[in-house]
Protein backbone atom coordinates (compact mmCIF):
# COMPACT_ATOMS: atom_id res chain seq x y z
CA UNK A 1 0.00 0.00 0.00
CA UNK A 2 1.58 3.24 -1.14
CA UNK A 3 -1.01 5.73 0.02
CA UNK A 4 -0.63 7.01 3.57
CA UNK A 5 -3.57 5.91 5.70
CA UNK A 6 -5.94 8.57 7.01
CA UNK A 7 -5.67 9.54 10.65
CA UNK A 8 -8.20 8.28 13.16
CA UNK A 9 -10.25 11.29 14.35
CA UNK A 10 -10.55 12.34 17.96
CA UNK A 11 -13.74 11.92 19.99
CA UNK A 12 -14.58 13.19 23.44
CA UNK A 13 -13.34 11.20 26.42
CA UNK A 14 -16.78 11.73 27.94
CA UNK A 15 -17.77 11.85 31.62
CA UNK A 16 -16.64 8.33 32.50
CA UNK A 17 -12.96 8.56 31.57
CA UNK A 18 -11.90 7.64 35.10
CA UNK A 19 -13.02 4.04 34.51
CA UNK A 20 -10.35 3.49 31.94
CA UNK A 21 -7.72 6.10 32.65
CA UNK A 22 -7.58 7.05 36.32
CA UNK A 23 -6.27 3.77 37.60
CA UNK A 24 -3.03 3.03 39.37
CA UNK A 25 -0.85 2.98 36.25
CA UNK A 26 -0.18 6.69 35.81
CA UNK A 27 0.63 8.68 38.96
CA UNK A 28 -0.22 12.18 40.12
CA UNK A 29 3.05 12.19 42.07
CA UNK A 30 6.02 11.93 39.70
CA UNK A 31 8.38 12.15 42.66
CA UNK A 32 7.91 11.51 46.36
CA UNK A 33 6.56 14.52 48.26
CA UNK A 34 9.76 14.57 50.36
CA UNK A 35 12.02 14.60 47.29
CA UNK A 36 14.41 17.58 47.63
CA UNK A 37 13.15 19.06 44.35
CA UNK A 38 9.49 18.23 44.85
CA UNK A 39 7.02 20.92 43.91
CA UNK A 40 3.27 20.64 44.25
CA UNK A 41 1.38 22.06 41.31
CA UNK A 42 -2.34 22.34 41.76
CA UNK A 43 -5.21 24.23 40.24
CA UNK A 44 -8.78 24.13 39.09
CA UNK A 45 -10.28 23.31 35.72
CA UNK A 46 -13.04 25.83 35.04
CA UNK A 47 -15.61 26.27 32.29
CA UNK A 48 -16.85 29.42 30.59
CA UNK A 49 -19.29 30.17 33.42
CA UNK A 50 -16.49 29.86 35.96
CA UNK A 51 -17.93 26.60 37.21
CA UNK A 52 -15.65 23.70 38.05
CA UNK A 53 -15.23 20.90 35.55
CA UNK A 54 -15.66 17.89 37.80
CA UNK A 55 -15.26 15.10 35.28
CA UNK A 56 -12.07 16.07 33.49
CA UNK A 57 -8.51 14.82 33.37
CA UNK A 58 -5.26 16.76 33.22
CA UNK A 59 -2.09 15.14 31.89
CA UNK A 60 1.44 16.51 32.19
CA UNK A 61 4.52 15.61 30.18
CA UNK A 62 7.89 17.03 31.13
CA UNK A 63 11.65 16.65 31.12
CA UNK A 64 13.62 15.76 34.23
CA UNK A 65 15.65 18.30 36.19
CA UNK A 66 18.48 18.03 33.66
CA UNK A 67 16.18 18.66 30.72
CA UNK A 68 16.06 15.06 29.53
CA UNK A 69 12.85 13.47 28.29
CA UNK A 70 11.81 9.89 28.96
CA UNK A 71 14.61 9.07 31.36
CA UNK A 72 14.03 5.70 32.99
CA UNK A 73 14.49 7.14 36.44
CA UNK A 74 11.93 9.84 35.76
CA UNK A 75 9.25 8.92 33.22
CA UNK A 76 7.89 12.48 33.26
CA UNK A 77 4.24 11.67 32.64
CA UNK A 78 1.41 12.20 35.08
CA UNK A 79 -2.37 12.22 35.17
CA UNK A 80 -4.86 13.73 37.57
CA UNK A 81 -8.63 13.58 37.51
CA UNK A 82 -10.48 16.75 38.44
CA UNK A 83 -12.47 16.57 41.66
CA UNK A 84 -15.85 17.95 42.69
CA UNK A 85 -14.43 21.45 42.94
CA UNK A 86 -12.56 21.10 39.64
CA UNK A 87 -9.31 20.68 41.50
CA UNK A 88 -6.32 18.68 40.31
CA UNK A 89 -2.84 18.34 41.78
CA UNK A 90 0.55 16.92 40.88
CA UNK A 91 3.79 16.50 42.76
CA UNK A 92 6.75 16.78 40.44
CA UNK A 93 10.07 18.55 39.90
CA UNK A 94 10.84 21.65 37.89
CA UNK A 95 12.27 20.41 34.60
CA UNK A 96 15.52 21.60 33.11
CA UNK A 97 15.59 23.77 30.02
CA UNK A 98 15.22 22.11 26.63
CA UNK A 99 16.25 23.32 23.20
CA UNK A 100 14.25 25.47 20.82
CA UNK A 101 14.44 24.25 17.21
CA UNK A 102 16.01 27.46 15.86
CA UNK A 103 18.61 27.57 18.63
CA UNK A 104 18.57 28.75 22.19
CA UNK A 105 16.79 27.27 25.15
CA UNK A 106 13.21 27.26 26.32
CA UNK A 107 12.30 28.22 29.84
CA UNK A 108 11.37 25.29 32.10
CA UNK A 109 7.85 24.18 31.31
CA UNK A 110 5.40 21.30 31.52
CA UNK A 111 3.28 20.28 28.55
CA UNK A 112 -0.35 19.93 29.60
CA UNK A 113 -3.20 18.07 27.96
CA UNK A 114 -6.80 18.40 29.14
CA UNK A 115 -9.60 15.96 28.39
CA UNK A 116 -13.25 16.16 29.47
CA UNK A 117 -16.82 15.69 28.45
CA UNK A 118 -17.55 18.58 26.11
CA UNK A 119 -14.04 18.58 24.68
CA UNK A 120 -14.13 16.77 21.36
CA UNK A 121 -10.34 16.62 21.38
CA UNK A 122 -7.53 17.28 23.78
CA UNK A 123 -6.70 20.90 24.51
CA UNK A 124 -3.04 21.66 25.09
CA UNK A 125 -1.31 24.28 27.17
CA UNK A 126 1.95 24.74 29.08
CA UNK A 127 2.83 25.51 32.68
CA UNK A 128 5.79 27.87 33.24
CA UNK A 129 7.46 28.66 36.57
CA UNK A 130 7.22 32.03 38.32
CA UNK A 131 10.74 31.83 39.79
CA UNK A 132 12.28 31.67 36.30
CA UNK A 133 11.89 35.33 35.39
CA UNK A 134 15.09 35.57 33.36
CA UNK A 135 14.46 32.38 31.41
CA UNK A 136 10.80 33.27 30.92
CA UNK A 137 11.75 36.72 29.58
CA UNK A 138 13.68 35.19 26.70
CA UNK A 139 11.57 32.09 26.19
CA UNK A 140 10.67 31.81 22.50
CA UNK A 141 7.05 30.96 23.29
CA UNK A 142 6.34 33.34 26.15
CA UNK A 143 8.12 36.26 24.49
CA UNK A 144 6.00 35.84 21.38
CA UNK A 145 2.75 36.26 23.31
CA UNK A 146 0.90 39.23 24.71
CA UNK A 147 1.25 40.02 28.41
CA UNK A 148 -2.30 38.79 28.95
CA UNK A 149 -1.56 35.51 27.23
CA UNK A 150 1.70 35.07 29.12
CA UNK A 151 -0.04 35.60 32.42
CA UNK A 152 -2.26 32.58 31.79
CA UNK A 153 0.75 30.30 31.39
CA UNK A 154 2.86 31.14 34.43
CA UNK A 155 1.93 29.37 37.65
CA UNK A 156 1.35 31.46 40.78
CA UNK A 157 3.10 30.75 44.09
CA UNK A 158 0.85 30.01 47.02
CA UNK A 159 1.17 28.18 50.29
CA UNK A 160 0.24 24.92 48.61
CA UNK A 161 3.12 25.20 46.14
CA UNK A 162 2.25 26.53 42.71
CA UNK A 163 -1.26 27.23 41.50
CA UNK A 164 -2.22 26.91 37.85
CA UNK A 165 -5.90 27.34 37.04
CA UNK A 166 -7.09 26.32 33.60
CA UNK A 167 -9.89 28.44 32.15
CA UNK A 168 -11.41 26.70 29.16
CA UNK A 169 -13.29 29.89 28.18
CA UNK A 170 -14.04 33.39 29.37
CA UNK A 171 -12.12 36.62 29.86
CA UNK A 172 -9.24 34.73 31.47
CA UNK A 173 -9.23 31.90 28.91
CA UNK A 174 -5.97 30.03 29.16
CA UNK A 175 -3.70 30.26 26.12
CA UNK A 176 -4.00 26.97 24.28
CA UNK A 177 -1.66 25.60 21.66
CA UNK A 178 -1.87 23.66 18.43
CA UNK A 179 0.84 20.99 18.50
CA UNK B 1 5.78 45.59 29.09
CA UNK B 2 6.94 45.36 25.50
CA UNK B 3 6.02 42.42 23.42
CA UNK B 4 8.57 40.89 21.12
CA UNK B 5 8.20 41.64 17.43
CA UNK B 6 8.31 37.97 16.68
CA UNK B 7 4.95 36.31 17.04
CA UNK B 8 4.04 32.68 16.78
CA UNK B 9 1.40 31.93 14.16
CA UNK B 10 -2.12 31.22 15.31
CA UNK B 11 -4.92 29.08 13.95
CA UNK B 12 -8.62 29.26 14.73
CA UNK B 13 -8.82 25.60 15.61
CA UNK B 14 -6.51 22.61 15.53
CA UNK B 15 -7.69 19.86 13.25
CA UNK B 16 -5.08 17.29 12.37
CA UNK B 17 -5.16 16.69 8.61
CA UNK B 18 -8.76 17.90 8.54
CA UNK B 19 -10.05 14.87 10.45
CA UNK B 20 -10.64 16.06 14.00
CA UNK B 21 -13.90 17.61 15.06
CA UNK B 22 -13.91 21.34 15.75
CA UNK B 23 -13.73 22.33 19.41
CA UNK B 24 -16.98 24.20 19.07
CA UNK B 25 -19.70 21.86 17.84
CA UNK B 26 -22.96 23.45 18.89
CA UNK B 27 -25.11 20.32 18.54
CA UNK B 28 -23.06 18.72 21.30
CA UNK B 29 -24.30 20.83 24.19
CA UNK B 30 -21.37 19.94 26.42
CA UNK B 31 -19.03 21.95 24.18
CA UNK B 32 -20.79 25.25 24.72
CA UNK B 33 -19.17 26.23 27.98
CA UNK B 34 -16.07 24.11 27.59
CA UNK B 35 -14.68 24.45 24.08
CA UNK B 36 -11.98 27.15 23.99
CA UNK B 37 -12.89 30.16 21.86
CA UNK B 38 -9.59 31.97 21.35
CA UNK B 39 -7.28 31.12 18.45
CA UNK B 40 -4.64 28.51 19.19
CA UNK B 41 -0.98 29.42 19.16
CA UNK B 42 0.93 27.07 16.86
CA UNK B 43 3.99 25.55 18.49
CA UNK B 44 6.77 24.25 16.31
CA UNK B 45 7.68 20.68 17.19
CA UNK B 46 10.18 21.08 20.02
CA UNK B 47 11.55 18.21 22.03
CA UNK B 48 8.61 18.64 24.40
CA UNK B 49 6.10 17.89 21.68
CA UNK B 50 8.11 15.30 19.75
CA UNK B 51 8.71 12.99 22.68
CA UNK B 52 6.16 11.15 24.77
CA UNK B 53 5.66 8.56 27.45
CA UNK B 54 6.26 4.89 26.72
CA UNK B 55 4.98 1.91 28.63
CA UNK B 56 6.26 -1.65 28.62
CA UNK B 57 5.06 -5.09 29.59
CA UNK B 58 4.87 -4.12 33.24
CA UNK B 59 1.93 -1.82 32.44
CA UNK B 60 -0.28 -4.75 31.56
CA UNK B 61 -1.43 -7.64 33.72
CA UNK B 62 -3.12 -10.92 32.95
CA UNK B 63 -6.78 -10.48 31.97
CA UNK B 64 -6.34 -6.76 31.32
CA UNK B 65 -7.15 -7.45 27.67
CA UNK B 66 -9.99 -9.85 28.43
CA UNK B 67 -12.82 -7.92 30.03
CA UNK B 68 -14.88 -11.08 30.38
CA UNK B 69 -12.40 -12.66 32.81
CA UNK B 70 -11.87 -9.94 35.37
CA UNK B 71 -14.40 -11.34 37.84
CA UNK B 72 -15.38 -14.72 39.18
CA UNK B 73 -18.42 -14.85 36.91
CA UNK B 74 -18.79 -13.99 33.23
CA UNK B 75 -20.50 -10.76 32.24
CA UNK B 76 -23.84 -10.85 30.44
CA UNK B 77 -23.95 -9.77 26.84
CA UNK B 78 -22.74 -10.59 23.36
CA UNK B 79 -19.14 -11.75 23.63
CA UNK B 80 -16.87 -10.10 21.05
CA UNK B 81 -13.27 -10.24 19.91
CA UNK B 82 -11.88 -6.87 18.92
CA UNK B 83 -8.68 -6.81 16.95
CA UNK B 84 -6.77 -4.37 14.81
CA UNK B 85 -3.49 -2.61 14.20
CA UNK B 86 -2.07 0.66 15.38
CA UNK B 87 -0.23 2.46 12.60
CA UNK B 88 1.70 5.67 12.22
CA UNK B 89 0.61 8.16 9.59
CA UNK B 90 3.35 6.66 7.40
CA UNK B 91 1.54 3.33 7.54
CA UNK B 92 4.18 1.68 9.71
CA UNK B 93 2.96 -0.47 12.59
CA UNK B 94 3.50 1.00 16.05
CA UNK B 95 4.76 -1.71 18.37
CA UNK B 96 4.58 -1.69 22.15
CA UNK B 97 1.79 0.87 22.19
CA UNK B 98 -0.29 0.96 25.36
CA UNK B 99 -4.00 0.98 24.60
CA UNK B 100 -6.51 1.75 27.33
CA UNK B 101 -10.22 1.17 26.78
CA UNK B 102 -13.42 1.66 28.74
CA UNK B 103 -17.05 0.99 27.98
CA UNK B 104 -20.60 0.52 29.24
CA UNK B 105 -21.91 -2.93 30.07
CA UNK B 106 -24.33 -4.83 27.85
CA UNK B 107 -27.27 -2.96 29.37
CA UNK B 108 -25.73 0.42 28.54
CA UNK B 109 -24.60 1.30 32.06
CA UNK B 110 -21.14 2.43 33.14
CA UNK B 111 -19.70 1.41 36.45
CA UNK B 112 -19.40 5.02 37.54
CA UNK B 113 -21.08 7.10 40.23
CA UNK B 114 -22.14 9.76 37.72
CA UNK B 115 -24.01 7.29 35.52
CA UNK B 116 -27.56 7.20 36.83
CA UNK B 117 -29.12 5.52 33.81
CA UNK B 118 -31.88 3.20 34.95
CA UNK B 119 -30.23 0.01 33.71
CA UNK B 120 -28.61 -2.73 35.77
CA UNK B 121 -24.97 -2.86 36.70
CA UNK B 122 -23.30 -6.18 36.00
CA UNK B 123 -21.32 -7.46 38.99
CA UNK B 124 -19.15 -9.42 36.56
CA UNK B 125 -18.15 -6.45 34.41
CA UNK B 126 -15.89 -3.49 35.20
CA UNK B 127 -15.61 -2.22 31.63
CA UNK B 128 -11.90 -1.30 31.62
CA UNK B 129 -9.11 -2.92 29.64
CA UNK B 130 -5.52 -2.49 28.57
CA UNK B 131 -3.11 -4.09 26.19
CA UNK B 132 0.14 -3.51 24.35
CA UNK B 133 0.49 -3.81 20.59
CA UNK B 134 2.75 -6.58 19.34
CA UNK B 135 5.59 -6.31 16.82
CA UNK B 136 3.10 -5.91 13.95
CA UNK B 137 1.25 -3.19 15.82
CA UNK B 138 -1.58 -5.59 16.53
CA UNK B 139 -3.89 -5.45 19.53
CA UNK B 140 -6.64 -7.81 20.67
CA UNK B 141 -9.36 -7.43 23.28
CA UNK B 142 -12.08 -9.82 24.36
CA UNK B 143 -15.12 -8.09 25.80
CA UNK B 144 -18.89 -7.82 25.42
CA UNK B 145 -20.69 -5.51 23.05
CA UNK B 146 -21.58 -2.36 24.98
CA UNK B 147 -25.23 -1.37 25.17
CA UNK B 148 -26.75 1.78 23.76
CA UNK B 149 -27.68 4.29 26.44
CA UNK B 150 -29.64 7.54 26.71
CA UNK B 151 -28.06 10.89 27.53
CA UNK B 152 -29.41 14.34 28.16
CA UNK B 153 -28.00 16.24 25.17
CA UNK B 154 -31.37 16.70 23.45
CA UNK B 155 -34.82 15.08 23.68
CA UNK B 156 -34.70 11.32 23.19
CA UNK B 157 -30.92 11.30 22.75
CA UNK B 158 -29.13 7.94 22.67
CA UNK B 159 -25.45 7.24 22.10
CA UNK B 160 -24.54 4.69 19.44
CA UNK B 161 -22.78 1.68 20.94
CA UNK B 162 -19.12 2.57 21.39
CA UNK B 163 -15.89 1.74 23.18
CA UNK B 164 -13.54 4.50 24.33
CA UNK B 165 -9.91 4.12 23.22
CA UNK B 166 -6.86 5.96 24.55
CA UNK B 167 -3.46 5.84 22.82
CA UNK B 168 -0.13 7.61 23.14
CA UNK B 169 1.54 7.35 19.75
CA UNK B 170 5.24 8.12 19.46
CA UNK B 171 5.04 11.67 20.73
CA UNK B 172 3.00 14.12 22.79
CA UNK B 173 1.59 15.40 19.49
CA UNK B 174 0.13 11.98 18.69
CA UNK B 175 -1.81 11.42 21.91
CA UNK B 176 -5.34 10.40 21.01
CA UNK B 177 -8.55 9.61 22.84
CA UNK B 178 -11.38 8.52 20.61
CA UNK B 179 -14.36 6.19 20.34
CA UNK B 180 -14.82 3.07 18.26
CA UNK B 181 -18.30 2.34 16.93
CA UNK B 182 -19.99 -0.75 15.54
CA UNK B 183 -21.15 -1.11 11.94
CA UNK B 184 -24.66 -0.10 10.88
CA UNK B 185 -25.64 1.51 14.15
CA UNK B 186 -29.11 3.03 13.64
CA UNK B 187 -28.22 5.96 15.88
CA UNK B 188 -25.42 7.36 13.70
CA UNK B 189 -27.63 9.99 12.01
CA UNK B 190 -28.73 11.36 15.38
CA UNK B 191 -25.49 11.43 17.34
CA UNK B 192 -23.79 14.83 17.58
CA UNK B 193 -20.53 13.34 18.84
CA UNK B 194 -20.12 10.92 15.94
CA UNK B 195 -21.22 13.65 13.51
CA UNK B 196 -18.81 16.19 14.97
CA UNK B 197 -16.28 14.70 12.55
CA UNK B 198 -17.22 16.64 9.44
CA UNK B 199 -15.32 14.62 6.88
CA UNK B 200 -17.36 11.59 5.87
CA UNK B 201 -14.36 9.39 5.12
CA UNK B 202 -12.75 10.30 8.44
CA UNK B 203 -16.00 9.60 10.27
CA UNK B 204 -16.17 6.17 8.68
CA UNK B 205 -12.73 5.42 10.15
CA UNK B 206 -14.32 5.46 13.61
CA UNK B 207 -16.45 2.45 12.73
CA UNK B 208 -15.21 -1.12 13.17
CA UNK B 209 -15.98 -3.82 10.64
CA UNK B 210 -17.59 -7.16 11.35
CA UNK B 211 -15.07 -9.84 10.44
CA UNK B 212 -16.17 -13.44 9.94
CA UNK B 213 -12.53 -14.56 9.93
CA UNK B 214 -12.06 -13.10 13.39
CA UNK B 215 -15.33 -14.58 14.57
CA UNK B 216 -14.75 -17.68 16.68
CA UNK B 217 -17.20 -20.53 16.10
CA UNK B 218 -19.62 -21.13 18.96
CA UNK B 219 -17.91 -18.44 21.04
CA UNK B 220 -17.61 -14.79 19.95
CA UNK B 221 -18.25 -12.34 17.13
CA UNK B 222 -15.19 -10.65 15.62
CA UNK B 223 -14.78 -6.95 14.88
CA UNK B 224 -11.75 -5.35 13.28
CA UNK B 225 -10.64 -1.75 13.74
CA UNK B 226 -7.34 -0.13 12.79
CA UNK B 227 -6.12 3.07 14.41
CA UNK B 228 -3.83 5.57 12.69
CA UNK B 229 -1.92 8.04 14.85
CA UNK B 230 -0.19 11.24 13.84
CA UNK B 231 0.32 14.82 14.84
CA UNK B 232 -0.50 17.99 12.92
CA UNK B 233 2.58 17.71 10.75
CA UNK B 234 5.67 17.23 12.85
CA UNK B 235 7.63 13.99 12.74
CA UNK B 236 8.34 12.48 16.15
CA UNK B 237 11.91 12.08 17.28
CA UNK B 238 13.38 8.67 16.74
CA UNK B 239 11.72 6.03 18.85
CA UNK B 240 13.74 4.71 21.74
CA UNK B 241 13.46 1.07 22.62
CA UNK B 242 14.55 -0.10 26.01
CA UNK B 243 14.26 -3.80 25.27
Amino acid sequence: MTEAPGLTPSQTAGPYLSIGLLRELVPTALVAPDDPGAVRIHGRLLDGAGDPVTDGMVEIWQADEEGRYGDEAFPGFGRAGTQDDGRFAFVTVKPGRVAWPDGGLQAPHLAVGVFARGLLKRVVTRIYFPDEEDANAVDPVLSALTAEQRATLVAVPDDGGLRFDIHLQGHAETTFFAV
Amino acid sequence: MSVGERRLPVVDDATRAGVDPPNDHHDYVGTRLRAPKQPLVILPGTETELTGPAYGESAVEANDADLTRQHAGEPLGQRIVLEGRVLGSDGKPLRGQLIEIWQANAAGRYRHAVDTHDAPLDPSFSGAGRCLTDDEGRYRFVTIKPGIYPWQNHPNAWRPAHIHFSLFGRAFTERLITQMYFPDDPLFPFDPIYNSVRDEAARARLVSAFDIELTEPDWALGFRWDIVLGGREATPLEEHHDD
